[in-house]
């Protein structure tokens, strides 16, 4: 019996294109951010009120990741996006970055701010994929209870923004905000909160002063 | 629920390897995975023996080590293990640690029958 040392990781093809994909965007200073939750979990909520707060400031691409239907891209379409990209994946439960590679020729890179990736609903399989984002953005809502960044710690570990939507439904169950803060300090203590509701609007703006000034500081560091 | 995915991206990497590395009897693909890398080893080994039916790596099985979490207090400069998936310092309680191992999916090594 023959031993061979390999010592590679096994995605190590995904993350070389990752790594290609952070420096096309880099060196253009193009804030790149990969939306991540369960299904359900307001994604797309939260790109159309951006999008239709923040459409006339900023250029921005989206790239809305679904495993089956156009349906989010159609939403963000009619938000005000002028440059959404459906990603299709047909049963993958994950981007992976050949998806971002085979998309971003589409898009004029020379003249954007920010690039968000809407990922598929699913807070397992996605974490094990860098697509060359800056940083990921991960949703919990008010109604799938606090204790998910202790269920899913590979995620909330890997992502730097944790925005908890659908506060205007605190109170119709147990949810605890206090408690869901702590569950996800314990996996991530750099975790960036925010507490926002896609329904009445409230909490969205300091979503939007944090959008603008990350896209300064991305500018400015390339 | 994607180790499929994951078994594939072996499958291909080992073919690869064999190639030009101009192996033959594969017997055993040693692989280190993180318990904070997402893969069910059971779902892996599950995916990868449906994969490698009527292939060169159908006699080909995986042997999967399990890595530890491990971080590091950059306060305290030393490792400490992580139960429990709390990622604070046990001396100090600062979160501002790093990750040394339990995040890895790799290949590790290949054992070749003579
Ligand atoms: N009450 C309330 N409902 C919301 C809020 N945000 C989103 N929703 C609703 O929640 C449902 C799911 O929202 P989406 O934005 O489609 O969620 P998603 O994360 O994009 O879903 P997938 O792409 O399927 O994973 C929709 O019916 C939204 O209208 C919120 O802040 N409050
Ligand atoms: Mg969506
Ligand atoms: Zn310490």
């Amino acid at each position: 019996m023959k031993k061979v040392i390999i010592e590679k990781k096994v995605l190590s093809e995904n993350d070389k294109l990752a790594a290609e994909i952070r420096e096309q965007l880099d060196s253009r200073g193009i804030l790149c951010l990969n939306f991540v939750s369960s299904p359900g979990s307001g994604k797309t909520s939260l790109l159309e009120r951006t999008l239709s707060s923040m459409g006339d400031r900023l250029k921005i691409a989206l790239i809305a990741g679904d495993v089956q239907t156009e349906n989010d891209a159609n939403r963000l379409i009619a938000a005000g996006g002028k440059n959404v990209f459906p990603l299709v994946t047909g049963g993958s439960c994950h981007l992976d970055a050949k998806m971002i590679s085979n998309i971003l020729p589409k898009i004029n890179l020379d003249d954007l701010d920010l690039l968000i990736i809407e990922n598929v609903g699913n807070l397992v399989c996605p974490a094990s994929y860098d697509l060359g984002e800056d940083m990921k953005v991960a949703l919990v809502s008010t109604t799938e209870g606090h204790d998910k960044p202790l269920k899913y710690p590979g995620m909330f570990r890997r992502s730097s923004i944790m925005v908890i939507n659908k506060i205007d439904l605190l109170g119709t169950s147990d949810f605890d905000l206090a408690e869901v803060k702590n569950n996800a300090r314990q996996i991530n203590a750099n975790l960036i909160f925010f507490e926002t509701s896609c329904r009445t609007g409230e909490g969205l703006e300091s979503w939007f002063q944090w959008l603008l000034e990350e896209i300064k500081t991305k500018k400015e560091r390339c | 629920m994607h180790e499929l995915s994951i078994a594939q991206s072996i499958f291909e990497n080992v073919l690869k390897e064999k190639k030009t590395r101009n192996l033959s009897n594969i017997e055993k693909i040693g692989l280190r995975i993180g318990s904070l890398s997402g893969i069910l080893p059971d779902s892996l080994e599950f995916s990868f023996n449906a994969l490698k039916i009527d292939t060169e790596l159908a006699d080909t099985i995986l042997e999967m080590e399990i890595i530890p979490l491990q971080g590091y207090c950059k306060k305290c400069e030393q490792n400490f293990a992580v139960h429990d998936y709390t990622f604070f310092c046990p001396s100090c309680q600062s979160g501002q640690i790093e990750i040394e191992q339990g995040m890895e999916m790799e290949i590790a090594f290949l054992e070749i029958k003579d």
